[in-house]
């Protein structure tokens, strides 16, 4: 390879670090400026202690965020999880239309994804013990409806990991499973389940980073519960940003960055195990 | 429990269009070495598998020791698999690998770790305990499936071609392990596989298949030295294949009309009388090659020809021989024989001789 080239992919290089990285240094170096205007002044905390004593909204939404994205994750990697194991292993009518109707959400704009669960959370009922469906309560859009929607976009993502990972493996360590004296349920448990470990891990952590950061889908399922991204998006709105959601997003950074690196080795850990 | 009968009756399989078995029946034998041998597509791995339970037939029975397991789950079955690709599991170790099917009884833990470490020496593997999977070899992984297979004390130990994915030395060195194993143990082994060879060596009887058919079952002394059919003959092992019609019967053997080659004498007429016609074979290493001008004695059937090819491979030469009708025969000479066609070669003329004992019918038509 030439120099020249060599050093027109280094640029190449350096520009994809500086618009990956710059910004979130910028963003984390203004959390500790005391102006709230971006010019920096002094060095200060008081973003931090406003953020500790001063945003009981903000940290309701951050705690609502997380524990939604909780929920919707966990529901998401069982069902995906569980659909991979029988898409995988089972033959059954229409199968190939189900693996092609799991494909469409990824590619929905999420604004249409919004807009069609509104409108499906608009037309149903809640069933009302010992009524049906028909006169059951209106559906109030909340955190149930917001949980409902995230639930449902990540699950062809945790689908698919655990799909991918399925892939890698022959379906008679199922037979030998059996053939060992495996019932069908200590079949799953003991070696299907184990197997997809690294799958079903990779997406887990996708849905619930994908349900932290949703911002359009969950606009329009909402109601009045905020979450994170939203009270952030209403902020800017309203004029400006406070620092205050900067020292918030510095913590988020760092333990992001904490996780992802835990999240790493530990899959290099299972990686190499088998 | 020792080894139990295995009882095949009248098993066909059809996939969609493909009829994968065409009505199998076998006696399998307590307690032994049996193999079975044919090409790629022939069904043999389609019958061990609904032995083993993972598929179905589309009609027949199989029992083991006279109990019908056809509807039992793999499970609840007292056969085990080795699979071709090992199968094992890759998130367990070598030793939870073969403690699998314990684990899921309720076993004291101190008998499971006596009875794993004990199988794992019975494949010399007692030292990998601890290992994964991916950082054995071709031929521990192998060692792993058998002992996992074993530990449970299966009744029948099913293998479908287990040495396939192993280079030749290997294989050799675990076919005869595999045959010590199996005297150990001591229960019915079900043995698949396209290498006759492997087939030859190590199994008690063979049951040569083509085309969802059995063909012929016998020790493999009887399929080789008399194969029952043609595609048998030349299945295990080469062969010269020669047609021709029986001509007359009388004093010690019959005479087969073979056209333009002349005539061949066969002792077993195997039930086909004059006028019949028949296919015959006789093996390569029956041939004797001598020099044109050695008497032949009157006994043996015995023709000229000339050396149209010889091809030398390590312990013997091979001869093509053309005969005066144009036909080629096979001849086998190992070396360290005595004396006659040393130094034969390209264009030699030579005599190409055989015992009439040699010479079976392996296929015939009413005339």
């Amino acid at each position: 390879m030439s120099r020249k080239r060599r050093s027109a992919s280094k640029a190449v290089f350096i520009g994809c670090m500086v618009f990956l990285f710059v910004p979130l240094a910028v963003l984390i170096f203004f959390s500790f400026n005391e102006n709230k205007a971006p010019i920096f002044t002094q060095f200060s905390l008081v973003w931090y202690r406003k953020l500790f004593t001063e945003s009981s909204s903000l940290w309701t939404a951050f705690f609502r965020s997380i524990t939604i994205a909780l929920a919707a994750s966990a529901t998401a990697t069982v069902i995906g999880t569980l659909a991979a194991i029988g898409v995988h292993w089972h033959r059954f009518p229409l199968k190939t239309y189900v693996q092609a109707i799991t494909y469409i959400p990824l590619v929905l704009p999420e604004i249409i994804i919004g807009m069609s669960l509104l409108a499906f959370f608009a037309g149903i009922r809640m069933p009302v013990f010992g009524h049906s469906l028909a006169i059951g309560i209106p559906m109030t859009l909340g955190w149930l409806t917001i949980f409902i929607a995230h639930a449902t976009f990540c699950l062809p993502f945790a689908y698919m990991m655990v799909l991918a990972r399925l892939d890698e493996f022959d379906s008679s360590i199922i037979e030998a499973a059996r053939d060992l004296g495996a019932t069908e349920v200590q079949t799953l448990l003991r070696v299907i389940i184990p197997v997809s470990k690294p799958g079903i891990i990779s997406g887990f952590l996708t849905s619930l980073t994908l349900s932290l950061e949703d911002f359009t889908i969950t606009y329009f399922v909402s109601g009045v519960s905020s979450t994170m991204p939203m009270v952030v998006y209403s902020q800017m709105y309203k004029g400006g940003v406070s620092p205050v959601i900067n020292a918030l997003s510095s913590i988020m950074i760092l333990g992001t960055v904490v996780l992802a690196f835990l999240a790493r080795r530990w899959l290099k850990y299972i990686a190499a195990s088998s | 429990m020792k080894g139990a009968t295995i009882g095949i009756s009248g098993i066909t399989k059809s996939f969609g269009d493909f009829q994968a078995l065409k009505g199998v029946s076998l006696d399998i034998r307590k307690g032994e070495f049996f193999s079975l041998l044919g090409p790629s597509g022939c069904g043999k791995t389609t019958l061990l598998r609904i032995i083993g339970g993972f598929e179905e037939p589309s009609s027949g029975r199989v029992e083991i020791d006279g109990e019908d397991i056809l509807p039992l789950p793999p499970n609840m079955r007292h056969a085990n698999t080795v699979f071709q690709n090992y199968a094992l599991f890759p998130h367990l170790t070598v030793y939870e690998n073969v403690a699998f099917p314990l684990r899921l009884k309720s076993i004291k833990r101190k008998s499971l770790d006596e009875l794993v470490m004990y199988y794992l020496r019975l494949v010399e593997l007692d030292g990998h305990a601890a290992k994964r999977p991916s950082m054995l070899s071709g031929g521990q992984k192998q060692r792993v499936a058998i002992a996992r297979a074993l530990i449970n004390e299966p009744s029948v130990l099913l293998l479908d071609e287990p040495l396939s994915a192993l280079d030749a030395k290997l294989r050799h060195h675990m076919l005869m392990e595999l045959d010590q194993i199996h005297d150990k143990v001591g229960i019915t082994f079900v043995y698949v596989t396209h290498d006759q060879s492997e087939a030859l060596s190590v199994s008690d009887r063979i049951a040569v298949m083509d085309r969802g058919n059995v063909l012929q079952v016998g020790t493999p002394r009887e399929i080789y030295e008399s194969p029952s059919t043609t595609f048998v003959a030349q299945f295990i092992g080469e062969t010269n294949i020669i047609d021709g019609t029986i001509e007359s019967s009388g004093g010690r053997w019959f005479v087969v009309d073979a056209g333009g080659m002349g005539r061949v004498k066969v002792t077993d007429p195997r039930g086909y009388r004059v006028g019949d016609r028949v296919t015959l074979t006789v093996r390569p290493e029956k041939l004797r090659i001598t020099p044109l001008g050695m008497a032949a004695t009157e006994d043996s059937n015995s023709f000229v020809g000339t050396v149209d090819e010889s091809v030398y491979s390590g312990f013997l030469s091979k001869y093509y021989v053309r005969l005066e009708s144009g036909a080629v025969m096979r001849v086998f000479r190992q070396h360290g024989d005595q004396g006659e066609g040393e130094g034969l070669g390209w264009d030699d003329r030579v005599c190409v001789s055989w015992n009439p004992r040699d010479t079976f019918i392996v296929e015939g038509a009413r005339g």
